[in-house]
């Protein structure tokens, strides 16, 4: 039977479909442009909750419902979960890609992945834009008095 | 993203050193920070699927998210803090050299590495000791 050898290290060929969309070119420039926004968004996220004040110690639900009752903060933090759900999926898709090897397992994996970024997604979108300050029934003591001041 | 057949890549034919011809990747600097960009990669990823669901908590009750946020504020997630951060930062820091490398110049790629580190180093000594202090003396 005769067989041929490609040459080593040749660029894998894709498959026959022409002049379809290139979507793993679009997922790594993908992954260059919301890197670059991640960074400052993620840098501005930790020193905000990290660094200013007394940092890891002052967060509690007062604190979260003075970020999110402003509309800068809930378009930073949609910003923020869109962008890095995306980027890290991808990159775990990458990773699927070269270590799994049998089908079914690549298969199992990227499904999983797609759909924790699909629930997560849709959840902490519906958290930020539905969150309320100040729930009936709270204990008053956790709740933050600049909202909250009439209850 | 080589578009050119094997035979063509006359630029990388031109490489002097001992190692394979044609990638950055394989081989120290190279492939160590490509090493470090996919643990933290996971590392980060896993960690950001627990922090959308512990943020969701807010949607729940005050109660609930003050629970869990206290468990951060411990000493031994404290420390946790500080890898997770230290993981971000060298991830960030990287990938724009990654970027760097892709859209400027691959000859610096190993001099860019070591900025990283030194950014790394930078960044950490302005967080850590102010974040330890933060987690220990509460």
């Amino acid at each position: 039977m005769a067989t041929t050898l490609e040459a080593p290290r040749s660029p894998y060929t894709r498959s026959t479909r022409k002049n379809g969309v290139n979507w793993e070119k679009w997922g790594w420039l993908y992954m260059r442009v919301s890197g670059v926004l991640l960074v400052v968004l993620i840098f501005g996220h930790l020193f905000v909750n990290l660094m200013v004040g007394e940092g890891v110690s002052a967060l509690n639900f007062a604190f979260v419902s003075g970020k999110l009752a402003d509309p800068f903060w809930q378009v930073w933090d949609v910003a923020m979960l869109w962008l890095a759900l995306i980027h890290g999926g991808n990159g775990m898709r990458t990773l699927v890609n070269d270590y799994a090897t049998a089908p079914l397992t690549r298969g199992i994996l990227k499904s999983a992945i797609l759909a924790a970024v699909v629930v997560l997604i849709v959840l902490g979108t519906l958290v930020v834009f539905t969150f309320d300050p100040c729930p009936a029934g709270a204990n008053l003591a956790d709740l933050n008095p600049q909202f909250c001041s009439a209850l | 993203m080589p578009q050119s057949p094997a035979g063509t890549l006359t630029s990388q034919q031109k490489t002097s050193s001992r190692r394979p011809a044609g990638t950055l990747y394989r081989g120290r600097e190279g492939m160590w920070s490509w090493v470090l960009h996919r643990i933290t990669g996971v590392a980060i990823f896993f960690f950001l699927l627990v922090h959308i669901l512990d943020t969701a908590l807010v949607r729940v009750s005050p109660e609930a998210y003050n629970a869990v946020i206290a468990q951060y504020q411990t000493p031994l997630m404290g420390l946790g803090e500080v890898a997770l951060v230290g993981a971000i930062v060298f991830h960030a820091f990287n990938g724009l050299r990654i970027i760097l490398i892709d859209f400027w110049n691959a000859k610096y790629q190993k001099v860019m590495f070591y900025v990283v580190l030194g950014l790394w180093v930078v960044t950490m000594l302005a967080f850590v000791p102010r974040h330890l202090i933060n987690v220990f003396s509460h």
